[in-house]
This record gives structure tokens, sequence and C-alpha cells, in this order.
């Protein structure tokens, strides 16, 4: 998300996508800090040792595709953050405070699926391929985490009735393929990742990587 | 507020009056706001002002608006590539007050009688200018700082005063942008402290930032007094409240101890305390390097403006997609509504429309 810095459509969006990105980065470090050191887990970890979802590796694309990659997070998170926050585990407290973010984040991305679905004939057409190419990465979201106990096919059907409620409002179909398949079933949990994701780490570590010890 | 508004000055108009009667009351105008201006009075978007007072005011607000945005590009492009979660954080926290400032400052423009869209428009086009210190390359990390240091540390020498500035507007802006600012330099400050006070190879990596910045920071003040053509008028306006050279010297004069401080020289051999005359004496600097970047052959004038124009490029199928999107709901409102007047409606729709743009 902070690639976007500079490029964003409009002025609100260079606001609004920095403010998405400032979020999700508060919540990783909280996230990371209860593990062990942030910067050491961020920066010194290699490809197979992460294990974030595929979805949130794929490439910004355009505007449409960051908009898709973000409703299908973002109504992912306020799910998990909402059934975390009303246990007592040990993660009530954080998403407490990130399910009021992220209800933020799921706003944002249904308005603009809105707009984009049920803008121009090339918003439409756009967004519709955006909402197809991502769908694959849906499914490895409700598959189970070790250590966090929440209801996953709840969520799954309240997330694939939610989704579907929005893409049918922005005159969208809801995409037709396998939300899983053999590879991307759980995979990046495993740490097994796309491609992209290895040229990504190499840019986000690469200035810590060559300063062993350093602080900043 | 006493100035006179546009609103009475329409109605005080002798009607079918004479040539004679016209420039009378023009003088009259004109005396209202010279009294207002030399009161310390806000000059307000609804009251009579010289064009040249608003042509003027335009042109530095809608500069200063551009230098925010294109200011996003020199620091943007080290987020991705920020040395730990919290650096990358305050950075992100940065280049987003910078789109804020942006914002506030085209609305601060637009208070004048023009549009972002226009201004935005001869910004691409290169009718309207940015800041020449973002013509600079940020090669390293250190220069994160060094931005946050120096060029913020210009930017406030010179905003602080505007705070204070004649058009409203324009002074409220500076004082929220001002805020900010002044906690991006320290944060700037900071982040060289912990180079300098670093490894050898972060310590180096800040002197060499400090060396590359901050030249081009004294320039950000401008042209040297006898050769700045608005000063005079700016000043006489009360829209400046101090030359360029006088904020140079005072940039100067708090920048070296600060520099001490961090333990960083400063790329100066000239650079020494006149007890006479109370102030740091400095070098001279390259004003054909400074010329040269403003007309556009700075090492990065090239490649931020056609960042700027591509992002505008892109994100037009976007924003017509919003636009379109309002249109339709506008329309399904406009049937839900049909019993109501016509002068309701009308402010519903806008209002749908702003509120379509302010989340858009």
């Amino acid at each position: 998300m902070g690639e976007w810095a500079g490029s964003a459509p409009v002025l609100e969006e260079e606001v609004a996508l920095a403010n998405i990105a400032l979020d999700l980065l508060g919540q990783a470090r909280v996230l990371l800090s209860l593990v062990g050191d942030e910067d050491e887990l961020a920066y010194l970890r290699e490809e197979r040792s992460f294990r974030n979802a595929q979805l949130v590796e794929q490439p910004n694309g355009d505007f449409a595709h960051t908009i898709a990659r973000q409703l299908y997070f973002s109504t992912y998170q306020r799910l998990l953050y909402g059934q975390l926050a009303s246990g007592d585990g040990p993660f009530a407290g954080l998403a407490a405070k990130a399910v009021k973010e992220v209800a933020y984040h799921q706003d944002h991305a249904e308005h603009w699926t809105l707009r984009l679905g049920d803008g121009t004939d090339e918003s439409h057409h756009r967004m519709q391929r955006a909402c197809d190419a991502l769908w694959r990465y849906t499914g490895e979201l409700f598959q189970p985490v070790e250590g966090i106990d929440v209801d996953r096919a709840a969520m799954e059907s309240a997330w694939l009735a939610s989704v579907t409620d929005v893409l049918g409002r922005a005159t969208l179909t809801v995409p037709e393929g396998p939300r899983t398949g053999a590879w991307a079933a759980g995979a990046g949990r495993q740490g097994l990742h796309t491609e992209p994701f290895g040229r990504m780490l190499a840019e986000m570590q690469h200035l810590h990587r060559s300063h062993p010890g350093a602080t900043w | 507020m006493t100035a006179v508004t546009a609103g009475t000055a329409e109605t005080t108009g002798a009607p079918g009056g004479s040539d004679a009667a016209v420039a009378a009351e023009q003088a009259a105008y004109e005396a209202v706001f010279d009294a207002a201006v030399a009161a310390d009075e806000r000059i307000e978007p609804r009251d009579w002002m010289p064009e040249a007072y608003r042509a003027s005011l335009v042109r530095q607000i809608a500069q200063h608006a551009h230098s925010e945005i294109i200011g996003m590009q020199p620091e943007a492009n080290w987020i991705t590539r920020a040395p730990s979660l919290r650096r990358k954080a305050i950075l992100m926290a940065k280049v987003q007050d910078e789109a804020g400032h942006g914002l506030y400052l085209y609305s601060a423009a637009e208070t004048l009688g023009t549009s972002r869209d226009e201004l935005l428009d001869k910004l691409h086009s290169g009718r309207q200018k940015y800041s020449s210190i973002f013509n600079y390359p940020t090669l390293t990390w250190a220069d994160v700082g060094a931005i946050g240091w120096l060029v913020d540390g210009a930017a406030i020498t010179n905003q602080v005063p505007l705070c204070r500035c004649s058009y409203g507007p324009y002074a409220r802006a500076m004082v929220r942008v001002c805020k900010e600012e002044s906690f991006h330099q320290r944060q700037g400050y900071e982040a060289l402290l912990a180079l300098s006070r670093g490894t050898e190879a972060q310590h180096a990596m800040a002197q060499d930032a400090v060396d590359r910045w901050w030249w081009p920071s004294l320039m950000m003040f401008g042209p040297p007094d006898d050769e700045s053509t608005h000063t005079a008028q700016a000043m006489a306006w009360k829209i400046k409240r101090h030359s360029n050279d006088e904020l140079r010297q005072r940039f100067v004069d708090i920048a070296v101890p600060q520099a001490e401080a961090l333990g960083l020289t400063l790329p100066d051999p000239d650079l020494r305390w006149n007890e006479e005359r109370g102030h740091y004496d400095f070098g001279a600097i390259d004003w054909t390097e400074f010329w040269d970047v403003l007309k556009g052959n700075g090492p990065c004038n090239e490649q931020r403006i056609s960042r700027r124009r591509q992002a505008h490029e892109d994100g037009a199928w976007v924003r017509e997609a919003a636009a379109a999107h309002a249109e339709k709901h506008r329309a399904e409102k406009h049937q839900a509504d049909k019993p109501r007047t016509d002068k309701h409606q009308a402010e519903q729709h806008q209002h749908t429309a702003q509120h379509g743009e302010a989340q858009a």
C-alpha cells in the first residue's frame, strides 16, 4: 500500500491509502512484538519463513486491483477481529482496537467497489477483471491457523455473503473460479509464496541487512 | 473586519456613473483595503482586494500546494526501503500529512476564485512552479533525515511568518501546516542523530546527506533581496513579513548549533560566527545552479513532473468512474426527491456530489 504514495488517482486517495497502510503497519508491529523483536522478524526472515496469506503479497496492479484486494482482505479482517475481540484470548485487546480501523478500510473498499463497478464501462470492466484475478487467493484466508481459535466456517459464510452483496450492488458478477487450489490452499501459511514476494522482501530488507546490528 | 465586502461594494456603485465616479469608487475600495492591511486586519475571501493582490496570492499558494504534492515523491522513494518498522511508520505518516497540506492549500487557493483542477493543470503543463528543492534526488536513507531537518526546517522558517499573512485563509492554513511540519522536523533531526551516533557507515551516510542538502536548503529562501522581483510588493501587502535574505540568515543561525549538536559538519569553509553582527557569516550561494534548477535543468525536474502527470493520467478512469457513479446516484435521488422544492434538491445534489468527492 505504501507504494501508492505519490501515485494515487486523486489527492484524497493519497491520504486514504497512506492512512490504511499506516493502520495495517501499526497492527503488524503489535502482532510481531507479541512474538519477538519486530525488526528482526520483519527484516531478517527469508521468504520461506513468512506466514502471510498470498492475497496480501499480490502486486498493487491498477487501482481496481488494489481495491479488490482491499475489499477481500478488509472484509475478512473485520470478521476475524470481530470474533477475536469478543473472546478473551491473547489477541482480544489488539483486535478491539484493530476492528475499528478495519471497519473503515472495509467501508473505503466497498465505496470504491461500488463507484468502479457501477461507474463507467471501463471501470466496470477493470473492477470485474480485478475481482476475478484475486478470487483464487481468498480461500486461503479461511484455512486453520495454529493458535488462533475462531469459527472459520462461520467467518467464511459471512465473508461470502458480504462480498456477494457488495459485488451485486456494484453490478459485478461474483467470480466463478475456485477459491483455493492445490498450491494456494493454505500455502502462504506454510511459507509457500508467489513469485513477486521475494522481490518485495529484497526491496524491503536490503538496507537493514546491509548494516548488520545497526540501530536506526 | 472592516474591509468592504464585495457584496456591499456592488450596491454602492452609482447607477450609470461616469468614469470619474467609477475611479473614485475604486479609490475608495483601495483605501479601505490599504487601511485594513495597515491595521493588520485579515482580508477574507468576500472582501474587495486589488486584482494584483489576488493574482499574487493565487501564484504563491498554488506553488506552495504544488510543493507539498511534488515533495511527497523524494520521501516516498524510501517508504518501501525504510530500515525499521518505526521509521517506516513515521515516514508514511509524514507523506500522508503532506498530501493533507496540499489539500488545505488548494482549498485556500480556491477561496480566491480558482479551482484545484485548474491549478493542477498549470502544474502539469509547467505554467506554475513548485519548490526547486524537490528536484534533488534522495540517494540514501539519510536523505530522508536531512530533508526532515534541513528542508522542513527551512520551510518552517519561511512559513511561521505566513501564519500572520494578511490573507485569512492562507494564514489559517499555515497555522495547521506549521504545527505538523515542526513535528516532522524534530523527527528528521532525531533520525539523523541516530545515524550520526550509529556505526561509522551510518555516520558517513548522515554526513554525506547533509553535504548534499545544505546548499539547496539555503536556496529555498529564494533569490537574494536585490534580485527578488516579488518581495517589495508582497511585503507592502503583508503577505510576506521578512525578506528572503533575512529569513535565510535566521535559518543559518538556528541550523549551525543544531549541526554541532548532531556531530555533523556543514559544507561551508566560510561559515563562522560574526561577533559584530551577532550572526553567522556564510559563503556564497551558487546562484547559477539555483536558476538552472528553477529553469527545469535540475537532477530530477523531468522525473518529478512526469511522475505527477503519469499519476494524474493513470487516475483519469478512476475519477471518471467516481463522477459517473455520482451522476447515476444523483438521478436516483432526483426520482426519490420529486415532491421537494427545486432549491432544496439542488442543495441535496450538490451535497451528494461533494460527499462522493470527499470520500473519493
